[in-house]
């Protein structure tokens, strides 16, 4: 909280103050906890805070009504919004299971809110929604879609036709129906605000025409992530006429660069001496990155994670000029000598996350990472807080000594390949390694853990996680102690996924009021029963509890009496506006 | 369910005939479900089991955008290549067709799948005349940008360089197919 806050002032004496005061010292607080804090200190305060409100964060957007959300909020400006739960982006959630967007939209647009910032991840949006959201707000500024879906070209043509104060159109990772239209030429000429722009993940061609136009007349574009159908000497033409750029996103390079394409490359990049982050890159001939030489000192972010086509003999020759890297993305192509090459030289690095080349082990090739590398980024980055590694074996020492090394980890998860699997040395499970982590990063608000593991691993869990905020499990743990020592430990906890963990009724209804202080809980492929499910909803009518079927044609048809039927997928959360309506056939709210 | 039953008797492991496979009574959630691949149990660390590549539904943990964007480059040697999509124009059609020339085995599978897709019929191809006894000749745009007739090169070679197909008709492939 703000110092302004911490003057020995009682609310009573503040209320002298007129409201506009208050409102601006609540104004330093943009915290949405601490916001949601000062509204529970008087009834005052909490009609202050509600009116200058201007930003909500909802993260299940099935725990509040937009009704309730606008009475609330009037005055709301920016809405972040979050829809299916996370295991949706495995496959472990039904396409149509829900997360739609348009109510929110037709309830904003209704109420006349001035919304002027959007950002959305995991929902359904459709081109309808989009039109009318295009259609409903003047002001609107910002669009952000994350591993969205269910909108084609034409939703984004409507955006770019109708916003004419459009600053930010960021689309990630999203699967959008390419209509191959015109959507590009859909910015009316006067359009001149744009700051930034990422349509990365669209797949169809792009009108190379209507984009240097758009970028040549956007002067205050600083963000610029194009996708694979534009080609080496479009982006050269774009690079020149925006050399102001700080983002880039790269898309698809001919595999061999002709010299003097190459050359026009080079010279324009040159002159962007402002960029200091680079992603895409996803079929590019390994030369082509070498263009990017020139300001590869000055890059605090690079995400090569996509760029297969890229060896990790190259990708380590250019790493290693990246002195004042912060972010790095990248592929386990770059192997444990790679990695110690980037602990050497990147000291500034804060996030590192490393996918795997080859997740499902076809190639059987011996260059993915170990423990090793993640011992050495964990000795020579000590800047480190973030990490994801997926990788084939790991070591109860390695994990020790990594935790030694950076206590400051508020983010761990490590994915080992192989479900079960124990420390490839001693056989043992991992226990005693994620047990270190635990203990030593006092401030770690989420974990994965993976690999062999009994249920210490999470005594150890809940006896050292005091910050824990989310915690996702796989194939790991034996009797429901292991999730009650989580349970009952983990004050802070706020998502819990569990899958294919012997977790049952036992751990599930110990706590029924635990689920009140968490945002949600996902357990698929584990112990718990229909009768478990069924007793949790009725002594819990506050939680939407969701039984999601692996038929995924008709309701449960399972009789009434089959309660030692095991769920296959359950998710719950709190919410305060009752059962949803919109659930497909395959989800059965108990 | 039968799948898993047969994926079960073909399992290679280094065990006494007839033991079962503790795993299953321990890890008890896996039993009733065809999807998910079975696990080498710990205890059972002398027995080494090779490596099961069965894959399971939503691990690794990769969200699927990824999984469909990141293409591994695999070894020409190989013989696997990605999806080769290319164009494919015939004279007098109204709009264009797309085919993935990496699920032909050679020639003749891919103007068999032409023939089909486009109802019409190629003639008898030689070296020396290109293609006689029919109106139809087809033929690709290699990375020249030159218009080359199908069947010449190794049908390798022919993968590689092929840009877009045309099947051309009528006067214009007679020219091309009887004297190249």
């Amino acid at each position: 909280m703000d110092r302004a806050i911490k003057l020995q002032l009682s609310t009573s004496e503040m209320n002298y103050f007129p409201d506009e005061v208050i409102e601006h010292i609540f104004d330093f607080i943009p915290s949405h906890r601490d916001r949601n804090s000062i509204s529970l200190v008087s009834k005052s305060w909490h009609k202050i805070e509600r009116y200058s409100r201007h930003q909500v964060f909802i993260g299940n957007c099935y725990a509040i009504s937009p009704e309730r959300l606008i009475r609330r909020f009037p005055c709301l400006r920016s809405l972040t919004l979050k829809g299916k739960p996370h295991f949706a982006d495995f496959n472990l959630v039904p396409h149509e299971w829900g997360g739609f967007l348009h109510p929110w939209i037709d309830a904003l647009s209704k109420a006349r809110v001035g919304l002027e910032e959007l950002r959305l991840k995991r929902m359904v949006v459709s081109d309808e929604s989009l039109e009318l959201l295009s259609r409903s707000f003047v002001g609107f500024k910002s669009l952000v879609l994350v591993s969205c879906d269910g909108f084609t070209t034409d939703g984004l043509a409507s955006i770019a036709a109708n916003c004419r104060h459009l600053r930010e159109l960021d689309l990630q990772e999203n699967e959008i129906d390419d209509h191959r239209g015109q959507w590009l030429n859909c910015f009316p000429d006067s359009s001149t605000t744009l700051v930034s722009l990422n349509f990365a993940c669209l797949k169809g061609e792009t009108n190379l025409s209507a984009l240097e136009r758009l970028v040549a007349r956007s002067p205050n574009l600083k963000s610029l992530k194009v996708n694979r159908a534009v080609p080496l000497d479009a982006l050269t033409r774009l690079m020149s006429c925006a050399p102001q750029l700080v983002d880039l996103g790269v898309g698809c390079y001919e595999n061999e660069a002709e010299p003097e394409s190459f050359e026009k490359l080079m010279a324009a990049i040159k002159k962007c001496t402002l960029l200091r982050s680079l992603s895409g890159f996803s079929e590019v001939a390994p030369v082509c990155l070498t263009a990017f030489y020139p300001i590869c000192e000055n890059l605090t972010s690079l995400n090569l994670s996509y760029a297969a086509e890229i060896q990790g003999n190259h990708l380590i020759e250019f790493v290693q000029f990246c002195k004042r890297l912060q972010l790095l993305w990248i592929l386990d192509s770059i192997g444990d000598k790679g990695l110690e090459i980037v602990a050497s030289s990147c000291k500034e690095l804060q996030e590192l996350r490393v996918f795997p080349s080859d997740p499902h082990d076809e190639e059987d090739n011996n260059t993915a990472v170990t423990e090793i590398g993640l011992v050495a980024i964990s000795a020579g980055c000590p800047k480190l807080h973030s990490i994801l590694y997926f990788c084939k074996q790991m070591t109860n020492a390695a994990l020790i000594t990594v935790a030694k090394n950076c206590p400051n980890f508020i983010r761990f998860r490590l994915c080992i390949l192989e479900p079960n699997k124990p420390d490839h040395i001693t056989s043992q499970s991992l226990d005693e390694g994620f047990g270190a982590i635990v203990q030593a990063c006092k401030g770690l608000r989420r974990l994965s853990v993976s690999g062999l593991l009994t249920d210490k691993v999470f005594l150890y869990i809940g006896m050292y996680a005091e910050q824990l905020e989310m915690l996702s499990i796989a194939f790991a743990g034996d009797t429901d102690k292991g999730m009650l020592y989580v349970l009952n430990g983990c004050k802070k906890l706020r998502k819990l996924e569990i899958r294919d963990s012997p977790f049952g009724n036992a751990a599930l209804l110990a706590d029924v009021g635990k689920y009140e202080t968490m945002r949600s809980l996902w357990m698929s492929s584990c112990e718990v029963t229909l009768g478990g499910c069924k007793r949790l909803a009725r002594n819990a009518p506050w939680l939407n509890v969701e039984i999601i079927n692996e038929n995924e044609n008709g309701r449960m048809e399972r009789n009434e009496e089959d309660e030692r039927e095991k769920v296959d997928r359950l998710y719950l959360y709190r919410t305060v506006v009752g059962t949803r309506k919109d659930a497909p056939p395959c989800v059965t709210i108990l | 369910m039968d799948e898993f039953v047969n994926l079960k008797a073909t399992e290679l492991r280094l065990g006494l005939p007839g033991t079962n496979n503790v795993c299953e009574e321990r890890v008890s959630c896996n039993s009733n479900n065809n999807k998910r691949a079975l696990q080498a149990d710990a205890e059972n660390e002398t027995e080494t089991s090779p490596p099961r590549k069965t894959q399971i539904v939503g691990w690794p943990p990769v969200r699927s955008y990824r999984k469909n964007n990141v293409q591994t480059k695999k070894n020409e040697s190989d013989g696997e290549s990605q999806g080769i999509y290319v164009k494919v124009s015939m004279d007098g059609a109204p709009y264009l067709r797309k085919i993935d020339l990496s699920c032909y085995k050679g020639y003749s599978d891919l103007l068999k799948a032409l023939e089909l897709m486009f109802e019409f019929s190629v003639g008898e191809y030689s070296e020396r005349d290109g293609y006689k006894g029919s109106d139809f000749v087809p033929t690709y745009e290699d990375k020249d940008g030159d218009w080359m007739l199908i069947g010449d090169v190794p049908w390798e070679m022919f993968e590689c360089n092929c840009k877009r197909l045309r099947i051309m008709k009528g006067s214009e492939a007679k020219c091309l197919g009887s004297g190249v």
